[in-house]
């Protein structure tokens, strides 16, 4: 075995596979909840549509999607493969156990909390992504230039209550994902520091586990309530 | 007080085992835990049967062999203490206690609560170590070390070697044992000119054993009898990724 996959497939090689496409998710979360903004511009989907045939045709962009898809992928079967070996490590359990004196609820459940996440990615990009590329999305016209109307797309999947449900339970999810995935992505990669550790800690709870799903689960409910007349 | 024990038993390696429970009546809240079980083995013995097989050496938290499970927490409810140093006045009368062994696949049960630990021994002599010429000794100071990092070391070098970090982790990882001990001579200058070799060995062989990855839950440095810290296992982090990337080693 080379050193390369020799490092990648010990269990700390393994964990930092998780860290790094887990922080590059990350990332990707400020970009995906900025342009999502958006929606709240009472323009009729206006400045939805042309950031969204801005994100589709900017070759960067493109590129970067290309990574993101991968790391999903290596992501949840790494995932995967690192949760079924730490099972294997204690194949007697114990008969009374107390972990909830000694550790958070999140940290002990990111497996389970990344299976609703990566259910929610698939109905996600199901309804949207998968329909923005290979779907019948209805055009609409700015200033002479066809936009597809992903708007419209959007306006239909939460104006169903249930859609709006799911996605408020995924974003709760998200939250605990993060909250504790945020911090021991750096902490895998051995960035642990005096200095830097609290700041790290501060945006993992603050923006990534409670701001970030906060205004994700914000839209559908938004949408849901202007779509049906309510506000 | 009165004690209601329910205590894993297992003939050996190779036979199943299963909890059997024992009523104890006059036990003294001054008792140490292990005292107890000596009670309970006292009374067993009179009455013709098997002693419940424990480890234990010291009995004052610096051997590191009283490895118990108790009441669902690595070495019982107190935190920063062994089992040899938890007293019966942490329990109330008439108190169900469930004791088990540490439950890990490189940790397998020997006989009721006794495990073999000696996993812990080979990473231990994978690389934890320096390599030096015995001869007299040196002198002191001839090396100057800030207080600093000395007491870094020495925070790292309480480990006991009990396993405890071990058998609170839901994965069974051995971080925390195998960065204490990475730790304590990386960050000396003794133990510098072979910390390279030394992650990359101790972290292949804790994989070799069978234990599980860090997730970071914490447990184990709250279990832990000398609270050591999870920064040591930054460190290991550290060292191990520095040395993949950077050592001959291919
Ligand atoms: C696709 C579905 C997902 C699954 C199945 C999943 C699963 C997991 C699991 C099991 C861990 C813990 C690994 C361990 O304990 O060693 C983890 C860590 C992590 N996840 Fe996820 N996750 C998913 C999606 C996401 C998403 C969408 C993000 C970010 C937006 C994310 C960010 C992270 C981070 C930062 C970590 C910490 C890595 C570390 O501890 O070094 N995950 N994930
Ligand atoms: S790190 Fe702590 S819990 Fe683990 S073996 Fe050392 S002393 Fe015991
Ligand atoms: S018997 Fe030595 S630490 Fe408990």
């Amino acid at each position: 075995m080379s050193w390369v996959t020799q490092t990648l497939s010990s269990s700390l090689g393994r964990k930092v596979i998780m860290s790094l496409t887990g922080l590059f998710l990350c990332s990707f979360l400020i970009v995906h909840v900025a342009g999502n903004l958006q929606l709240f511009k009472g323009d009729g989907g206006r400045a939805f549509n042309e950031y969204t045939y801005f994100m589709t045709h900017n070759p960067l962009i493109i590129t970067v999607s290309y990574l993101l898809y991968t790391s999903i992928i290596v992501h949840a079967s790494m995932a995967l493969i690192l949760t079924r070996h730490n099972q294997d490590s204690r194949p007697v359990k114990y008969a009374y156990a107390k972990p909830e004196a000694n550790s958070p609820w999140s940290s002990r459940n990111m497996g389970v909390l990344g299976t609703v996440l990566l259910i929610f990615i698939v109905l996600h990009m199901r309804t949207f992504w998968f329909e923005m590329h290979f779907g019948s999305v209805p055009m609409a016209e700015y200033d002479g230039k066809e936009y597809k109307d992903l708007y419209t797309v959007v306006v239909a999947a939460f104006s169903q209550l249930w859609y709006v449900a799911v996605y408020v339970v995924c974003m709760i999810a998200l939250g605990y994902h993060l909250v504790h995935g945020f911090k021991s992505g750096f902490q895998t990669l051995g960035i642990r520091h005096k200095k830097y550790t609290p700041l790290i800690e501060f945006l993992g709870t603050f923006v990534f586990a409670i701001v970030i799903p906060a205004l994700f689960a914000v839209m559908p409910i938004y949408m849901y309530l202007k779509v049906n007349g309510i506000i | 007080m009165k004690i209601n024990l329910q205590v894993w038993r297992q003939k050996n390696s190779n036979t199943a085992g299963k909890m059997v429970e024992y009523k104890l009546d006059n036990i003294s809240p001054d008792m140490s835990f292990l005292e107890m079980f000596d009670v309970l083995n006292v009374e067993l013995m009179h009455k013709g049967e098997e002693p419940v097989a424990f480890d234990h050496d010291c009995r004052e938290g610096i051997c590191g062999m009283c490895s118990m499970y108790i009441n669902g927490r690595a070495h019982g409810p107190q935190t920063g203490a062994t089992t040899c140093q938890l007293h019966m006045r942490s329990f109330s009368d008439g108190d169900t206690i469930v004791v088990e062994p540490w439950r890990a696949r490189a940790f397998p049960v020997i006989k009721d609560l006794v495990v073999d630990r000696t996993a812990f021994d080979r990473v231990v002599q994978a690389g934890g170590y320096v390599s030096v010429n015995t001869g007299s000794a040196p002198d002191a100071n001839e090396i100057a070390i800030s207080r600093e990092v000395a007491e870094e070391a020495m925070d790292a070098a309480q480990c006991i070697g009990c396993g405890a970090c071990v058998a609170a982790c839901k994965n069974a990882s051995a971080m925390l044992f195998v960065a204490a001990k990475v730790s304590h001579l990386a960050v000396l200058p003794q133990g510098k000119p072979e910390h390279l070799a030394r992650a990359e060995k101790m972290v292949a062989q804790m994989d070799e054993e069978g234990f599980g990855a860090c997730s970071f839950t914490g447990a184990c440095s709250v279990e832990c009898p000398k609270s050591i810290s999870l920064d040591h296992i930054a460190r290991l982090n550290r060292e191990y990724l520095g040395a993949k990337l950077s050592s001959t080693n291919v």
